[in-house]
């Protein structure tokens, strides 16, 4: 199936600025599907949705989930084995 | 976390592209590469959010530069970009990404990639060059539709012109200029080959544009030899709309 | 205190209708997505409905277009706020789909092309509420909305409305689906404005 290119990237990140203390643009992840160590700024993210999806550039698993409920916030980050950041 | 702007100026760069100067209160300052989300609020309470990369170099008065395209669909492009007057405030948040930016004590080679509206923050790169005095050798690789279409014409060709180490090179993909040697058509292998920094060099690398774009560019750089750990990328979306 | 933008006022409608509770008429169609749009070619399309051990009925795209289909227009509301009145639709009713299904199973999982999965009530499908939809305005559904096939359910918040809808899992219990686990409300009324989850 040929994927259609109108994802941003991990950059986009107001929305996941305002719950970490922490840039994640400097944060590397590794995808708990495929094993795919990467910047989550090349990380491939949806945000015409409600909600943001971020999705691994190599094997388009979610590595994160995250939800504005009004006065509360999902996050999932179960999609990653682990999330690295910079200070 | 949202801060109030202030529309101090307005300058269009194109048919369809305006710049907004505007003066932010409480503003910690950026570097070159970073951009703010805009929030415009109806009256009803409906709002929409856009990032817009920031075009203008840090500086030390609390002012900044973010320049709109005008999409033709556009929620939020059309009213920033013809409705927007002087004295307006908008909600900012920002400034945003730690990773997709230039900083004035870099003085490696810089490759930048730059895909219609992508020009942008690679020209707050360039002004930041500018504003800091930094003489490390920049190239621009900057395709667009037509050369109606590109911002910052005449600042780029100052730029260029200086001699200080910083090329330029347009890529039209639409329409070219008469007796252009490239015929209109997208960036390809024998371009990047012929006017981006040899990959020995090590360049490091800025790609910016819509995310077709930005695939395709990266694709190309890696295919002559540049070190993917070493391409930075920011994607605009299918359109060039960030949202 | 928020900023109101003078003169902004988005890309909606001024027409006064009756809206569910926090909802926004716009007169574009809105496409929303949690990842890339399948390209499902016809010839491998199929429905299943299954019950997680054994497959109860499947349709290829050749026999599903056999079926008899309704044409029906109907208000879409969204929970980003934004609602699309009397759209116009062709689908199958899923009564039609699960005529010949005996089950004591009152859940279903639906399924997409991709990985999105979305729950419902068997009830809430049944009973000439739920149709998989494959003309939208008199015209073949386009991916970017679903096409080549899309469940319809209407009278709930449209992430229900899987979009590239491959089949429905029957199951015992309800279990929330990729928005229903991500923070979205397990039902998704929007008369009651049913939008978050109660977590």
């Amino acid at each position: 199936m040929k994927a259609s290119l109108s994802y941003v990237d991990g950059n986009a990140a107001g929305e996941l600025n305002t719950i970490f203390a922490v840039d994640i643009t400097k944060a590397k992840g590794q995808c708990a599907n495929c094993g795919a160590k990467a910047q989550f700024a090349e990380a491939h993210v949806y945000t015409e949705c409600p909600g943001l999806i971020a999705r691994c550039a190599s094997c388009g698993h979610v590595l994160l989930r995250l939800v504005n409920a009004g006065e509360r916030v999902f996050l999932d980050v179960s999609g990653m084995t682990y999330l690295r950041f910079e200070r | 976390m949202w801060r109030t702007a202030t529309v101090v100026a307005l300058r269009d760069e194109t048919a369809t592209a305006r710049t907004l100067a505007l003066a932010v209160r409480d503003w910690p300052g950026h570097v070159a590469g970073q951009h703010v989300d805009v929030r415009l609020t109806a009256p009803d309470g409906y709002s929409a959010v856009r990032s817009y990369s920031i075009a203008s170099a840090p500086d030390s008065n609390g002012g900044i530069e973010i320049t709109i395209e005008r999409l033709p669909n556009g929620e939020v492009s059309p009213y920033l970009t013809q409705e927007v007057m002087v004295g307006d405030e908008l909600e900012l948040r920002g400034p945003i990404g730690g990773w997709f930016v230039w900083r004035s004590t870099q003085m490696e080679p810089i490759q930048l990639v730059a895909g219609g509206s992508g020009i942008v923050p690679l020209m707050a790169m360039l002004r930041s060059r500018g504003s800091a005095s930094n003489s490390g050798p920049f190239r621009l690789l900057y395709s667009v539709r037509e050369v109606a279409a590109a911002f910052y014409r005449d600042e780029l060709a100052a730029l260029s012109n200086q001699g200080d180490s910083m090329a330029i090179t347009y890529a039209y993909t639409r329409v070219t200029p008469t007796g252009w040697p490239r015929p209109a058509g997208r960036i390809d292998g024998s371009l990047i080959a012929s006017v981006t920094w040899p990959a020995t060099l090590r360049p490091t690398t800025y790609v910016c544009g819509p995310t077709p774009f930005v695939e395709h560019a990266a694709e190309l750089l890696i295919a002559t030899g540049y070190d993917r750990e070493r391409i930075k990328t920011e994607r605009f979306g299918a359109t060039g709309e960030r949202k | 205190m928020t900023i109101i933008s003078r003169g902004f006022t988005g890309r909606r409608s001024g027409a006064d209708a009756k809206l569910p509770p926090g909802q926004y008429l716009t007169t574009d169609f809105p496409v929303l997505s949690a990842g890339p749009t399948p390209r499902m070619s016809l010839d491998r399309w199929e429905f299943a409905i299954d019950d997680s051990r054994n497959i109860l009925k499947r349709w290829d795209w050749k026999s599903f277009r056999e079926l008899p289909t309704e044409n029906f227009t109907v208000d879409l509301h969204c929970v980003t706020r934004w609602s699309k009145l009397a759209t116009p639709w062709e689908g199958v009713p899923l009564d039609i789909l699960l005529a010949d299904v005996k089950t004591n199973f009152q859940y279903a999982m639906f399924h997409s092309y991709g990985d999105y999965t979305t729950n419902l009530p068997l009830k809430d499908v049944m009973n000439k509420q739920a149709w998989i939809a494959f003309k939208y305005n008199g015209a073949d559904l386009e991916p970017e909305h679903g096409g080549p096939a899309r469940l319809l359910v209407p009278h709930l918040y449209l992430w229900k409305s899987a979009k590239w809808v491959k089949g429905m899992t029957l199951m015992p219990h309800d279990k929330p689906g990729f928005w229903e686990s991500a923070g979205y409300h397990i039902y998704g009324d929007p008369w009651k404005e049913q939008r978050y989850s109660e977590e």
